[in-house]
């Protein structure tokens, strides 16, 4: 995947590299602007089983700052935040391949830089045989103080990942 | 001749009643299926009928769409051409309140017991961290009864179906406020058939599709208050049941 371009980035920015699971890595360029999610709303995607758009609803493009045709075909950590963890998409794909409904807190990167919150639930898709066939994704407005307590859990959980691989 | 029984979602409005008897009628002649059409007053009544497998064909808000294509082998053949279901939470216009994240526990809640509208409601309490263990849940049979609740401050909030609350009357909207809408665009009523229909449906399919290009059709289209058919396919009654699932 491209790395951010500063000509996309509204406000100052830091610079982060990230390192997804399949051994890719992508420079992201962060800011510290947030854009409440709206309510009422809901972000819908879907994607195949290894995690590539497939489907984005309107308001998915509205609040990731992608357009649809920029977001189908990538993989779904084109949204990846720094401050989120490892460990929480872990968590997640354990979960989904399972076949069972993932649901928690996420911050997403927006393709401007600034981030937004969101509850998200993942569930996977089944064809009649019981295979999973893709995930959807559909996201809406968090708990403020729910948000808050789980980004807390974030910190110290990127904290531990940081201190691990420094010792790696 | 085997007679096919059909029913409709009880939150149709009630000035509808003749229009569904009118679509009977117009259906029966187009498909040459003998189809007795059953209303249910309530959602208690519909859901025994399909439990005990007495329904064939159903007008199904989202909510029960998900379920009779999940669970009895339903398929969802077509949706009335450009209507989506939203919700709103409504309070009285002179209510303290002017947010969701205004709200607190221990409100009044008016709610019918339609379970599309239901989930849509209390997803959009969801980030004031409402919920119906920590709201007084009042089960009301119809919306113009939550929207008197309201008025006579007997409850403090209500769910409407959007379309629903269009239709109060101006006075009654006036002294009425919206704190949040619902904006999802992809739920809607779908018409489905059960699997004893399975080789007919087809046919069914075709006569909605075409409905509008007929006088009769279009006569009996006005009286339901729809401008016609269109295809709903797996997929999008797949997508639709994922979307309901996950606000469950």
């Amino acid at each position: 995947m491209e790395d951010m371009r500063p000509e996309d980035i509204v406000g100052e920015y830091r610079e982060y590299t990230l390192t997804y699971y399949d051994g890719t890595s992508r420079k992201v360029l962060v800011t510290d602007i947030e854009t409440p999610y709206p309510d009422g709303k809901l972000i819908v995607s879907t994607t195949d089983t290894e995690g590539v758009i497939t489907h984005a609803n309107q308001a998915f493009v509205d609040m990731s700052g992608y357009t649809r045709e920029e977001l189908i075909g990538q993989p779904h950590y084109i949204l990846r935040h720094p401050d989120m963890p490892k460990a929480a998409f872990r968590d997640m794909w354990e979960t989904i391949q399972a076949g069972k409904t993932w649901r928690g807190y996420v911050k997403n990167l927006r393709k401007d830089g600034g981030y937004y919150l969101v509850y998200a639930t993942v569930m996977p898709n089944f064809d009649k045989q019981g295979n999973i066939v893709g995930y959807t994704s559909v996201r809406r407005k968090p708990s403020r103080r729910k948000m808050e307590e789980a980004l807390a859990l974030y910190a110290k959980m990127l904290a531990e990942e940081k201190a691990q691989e420094g010792r790696a | 001749m085997t007679t096919f029984q059909m029913t409709v979602s009880p939150d149709f409005p009630p000035n509808r009643i003749a229009g569904w008897y009118i679509f009977n009628t117009w259906l029966q002649k187009a498909t040459g299926l003998n189809i007795h059409l059953e209303l249910y007053t309530d959602f208690e009544g519909q859901r025994q009928a399909v439990e005990e497998d007495r329904v064939d064909i159903i007008y199904a808000n989202p909510y029960d769409a998900a379920m009779l294509i999940r669970e009895k082998g339903f398929e969802a053949l077509a949706r009335p051409k450009g209507k989506v279901d939203e919700a709103v939470v409504v309070t009285r216009a002179d209510a303290p309140y002017n947010a969701v994240d205004d709200l607190k526990p221990g409100l009044r809640l008016a709610a019918t017991n339609d379970p599309a509208v239901y989930l849509l409601g209390m997803m959009m309490l969801e980030p004031a961290e409402l919920d119906a263990e920590n709201l007084q849940i009042q089960q009301v049979e119809s919306y113009p009864i939550a929207a008197k609740l309201l008025l006579q401050g007997e409850a403090d909030l209500a769910f409407f179906l959007k379309e629903a609350f269009d239709k109060l009357s101006s006075l009654t909207r006036e002294q009425l406020k919206v704190l949040v809408e619902s904006q999802i665009g992809d739920l809607f009523h779908t018409f489905l058939v059960g699997p004893r229909l399975a080789e007919h449906k087809e046919t069914l399919r075709e006569a909605l599709l075409h409905m509008h290009e007929t006088p009769k059709g279009k006569d009996a289209l006005e009286s339901l208050g729809f401008e016609g058919w269109e295809n709903v396919s797996p997929a999008e009654a797949d997508f639709m049941i994922n979307l309901i699932e996950a606000l469950k």
